[in-house]
């Protein structure tokens, strides 16, 4: 069996799993089927990577040929993006068990069967080579979302997922108006066939709009500032274990399908320059950044300022992109993967805590830091890398975002983003103040240590964070590969 | 007057995209809010099928005679289209009965602003 006819397992496993997981009974049954999917996929995906960056690889569905069938077409940027997923996937898991056991109470069959479902639409989205297929697959993924933030404990819970329902569906049918537009247009649904065929009716009003409406609707599942409403109740008031799986997956895989028609359907000199997408996603990368983080220093409730953290670091993302240049893209790709990593670990860290004392108020965090010195320090170390202190995966990529906006000679761009990151600094030491620069108030109950099976994942995201932070063989060879494909051969820059 | 009567199809598509898209920005109640998104998503299918008509195209079946036929692919997709839009409002329809469940209303203004953590977490504590 060769990796091409391995590749669509990645999706597939997970798919087929959630239906057996959904019958199963009992609490550890589900679980262990549900990490073993996760992880075969995770598998299959680290061996697609090495064989997609050599050459793009490409799966008929039902040996109908594309353009007429459904293809997957995995070329070094999705695999990267697949591989991120399901690994994420397979960590969260790691640490979920205890957390869910204690959140989800009786049979966890369904909620297994849910949070499959959600990881193949992601990974689906990320492997197709069909615009509709995009649309699917989103769809799949966002209604088991829905469902999985509304399993939350807090009855805001319930409010959190409706309007994450209602804002999502609104995004994923503006993506669809687009597709319609290029379909009309086109007549095909292909991404490979809509990039060849699309320049002789470049200069039509309908693509334009196709275009606007595309990014917009990704928009709206990326989180990018104005868009981004539905993020920080769906983020706080979700189960702890979909919050960390979530953190790490869900907003990357919007910004690389937003990419992939940016860059691939689109191609750079055609979105670039019908729309002033440069401008308009440097003045809204730049607000989340300041916008995200300003909001983040004022929360009470800590899982809710993470959230508003993440709109600020989904604002680096797209700040790289809009450099349109091919440092700025593999910064873009660098951060995807390092965030990832990086939201994991404190949201797990501060998981952990919730198990403990029940609730996500910074009042109750107080002296913490001797009670549960394990949790907090992982957390600390965790927030370094946010902040982007050398030595952490967050330094690696917010050296090569400075580098590029200094190659666009963007100076004004590197005091902004040391300028936010020094706002980082201020709401990771709220936490860090509050749990070792404080005595544990009498009336407030005291605490143990959190149990080994929440411990063990957390350090083991920490430590994560410290390797990608010195060794950065792997991110950059595979941001920068997934990059190039990106951009294509040849590309030179854009001019307006 | 021909011109408007010829796009006939594209009018309605976007009186019923505003409509719908009205209803869910406006609406406080959570199953009108649904039932605009039904519409919003409705007019997009309009779209497509409009899309695929051929001037003169008969349905695309195959049988003695037909030459000409519509393109059946636009169809096809809105079927698929279609079943999406279904599990999005029995999802939202679901989540409105738990809401109503939880606050004794679906009238969405301001609903848990003034949710306490500490009140929540005790009661949550108490029902186990």
């Amino acid at each position: 069996m060769n990796i091409i006819d391995l590749m669509p397992f990645s999706v597939l496993l997970p798919l087929i799993a959630a239906g057996v997981v959904a019958i199963l009974p009992g609490r550890t049954l589900p679980w262990t089927v549900t990490f073993l999917a996760a992880l075969g996929s995770a598998v299959i995906a680290a061996f697609t990577l090495p064989a997609a960056t050599e050459v793009t690889l490409s799966y008929p569905f039902g040996n109908w040929p594309p353009p007429i069938g459904i293809e997957y077409r995995v070329d070094a940027a999705n695999a990267f993006v697949a591989l991120l997923i399901a690994s994420m996937a397979s960590l969260s898991l790691l640490w979920g068990k205890t957390s869910v056991n204690q959140e989800v109470l009786g049979r966890q069959g369904p909620f297994y069967a849910l949070f499959l479902l959600a990881l193949s639409g992601l990974l689906g989205i990320t492997l197709t080579g069909d615009t509709f297929n995009v649309f699917v697959f989103l769809e799949i993924s966002s209604l088991a979302t829905y469902a999985l933030v509304a399993y939350g404990r807090d009855r805001r819970a319930l409010l959190a997922a409706f309007r994450y329902l209602i804002m999502g569906t609104v995004g994923a049918t503006f993506l669809l108006i687009g597709i319609a537009f290029l379909y009309t247009m086109t007549g095909t649904l292909n991404m490979a066939d809509l990039a060849e065929r699309l320049p002789e009716v470049r200069d039509t009003r309908a693509v334009r709009a196709a275009l606007a409406f595309i990014i917009v609707g990704l928009g709206l599942k990326l989180a990018m500032l104005p868009l981004h409403l539905w993020l920080p109740n769906a983020y706080a008031y979700a189960p702890n274990f979909i919050t960390v799986f979530l953190a790490g997956t869900a907003t990357k895989v919007a910004l690389y399908v937003m990419l992939r028609f940016i860059f691939t359907v689109f191609a750079p000199d055609y979105s670039f320059v019908v729309l002033p997408l440069a401008t308009v996603l440097m003045v809204l990368a730049v607000a989340g950044m300041f916008a995200g983080s300003w909001v983040a220093m004022f929360q009470v409730h800590i899982k809710r300022m993470l959230a508003y953290s993440s709109v600020a670091q989904v604002g680096y993302m797209v700040l790289g992109v809009s450099l349109v240049s091919l440092s700025g893209l593999t910064a873009a790709f660098l951060h995807l993967f390092n965030h990832a990593l990086i939201k994991t670990a404190l949201f797990m860290a501060i998981g952990s805590v919730i198990y403990r004392i029940g609730s996500a108020k910074i009042d109750n965090f107080r002296g913490l830091g001797r009670q549960m010195p394990w949790t907090m320090t992982a957390f600390a170390l965790a927030g370094l890398s946010i902040i982007g202190v050398p030595t952490t995966a967050g330094f690696i990529s917010k050296w090569y975002l400075i580098l590029a906006a200094l190659e666009s000679g963007a100076w004004w761009l590197v005091a902004l983003i040391v300028m936010t990151s020094m706002m980082a600094v201020v709401y990771i030491w709220r936490i860090v103040e509050a749990a070792w620069m404080t005595e544990r108030p009498a009336d407030l109950p005291a605490v143990k240590e959190a149990p080994l099976g929440l411990l063990i994942p957390t350090w083991i995201m920490v430590a994560l964070n410290f390797y990608f932070g010195l060794d950065t063989r792997l991110t950059v060879g595979a941001a920068s590969a997934a990059a190039e494909v990106m951009l294509g051969p040849g590309f030179s820059g854009v001019s307006p | 007057m021909s011109t408007i009567l010829s796009f006939f199809n594209y009018w309605v598509v976007v009186a019923l995209m505003m409509i719908g898209f009205y209803c869910v920005i406006a609406r406080g109640n959570m199953v009108k809010k649904i039932m605009g998104l039904n519409l919003f998503q409705t007019s997009v299918f309009i779209l497509f099928v409009t899309s695929g008509k051929v001037s003169g195209g008969s349905t695309p079946i195959l049988r003695e005679g037909v030459e000409i036929y519509s393109n059946p692919l636009p169809h096809v997709i809105v079927l698929t289209a279609i079943v999406v839009g279904v599990a999005i409002t029995s999802v939202g329809l679901a989540l409105a009965v738990r809401i109503q469940e939880a606050y004794g209303t679906i009238e969405d203004d301001h609903l848990g602003d003034d949710d306490d953590d500490e009140r929540l977490a005790l009661e949550d504590r108490q029902r186990r």
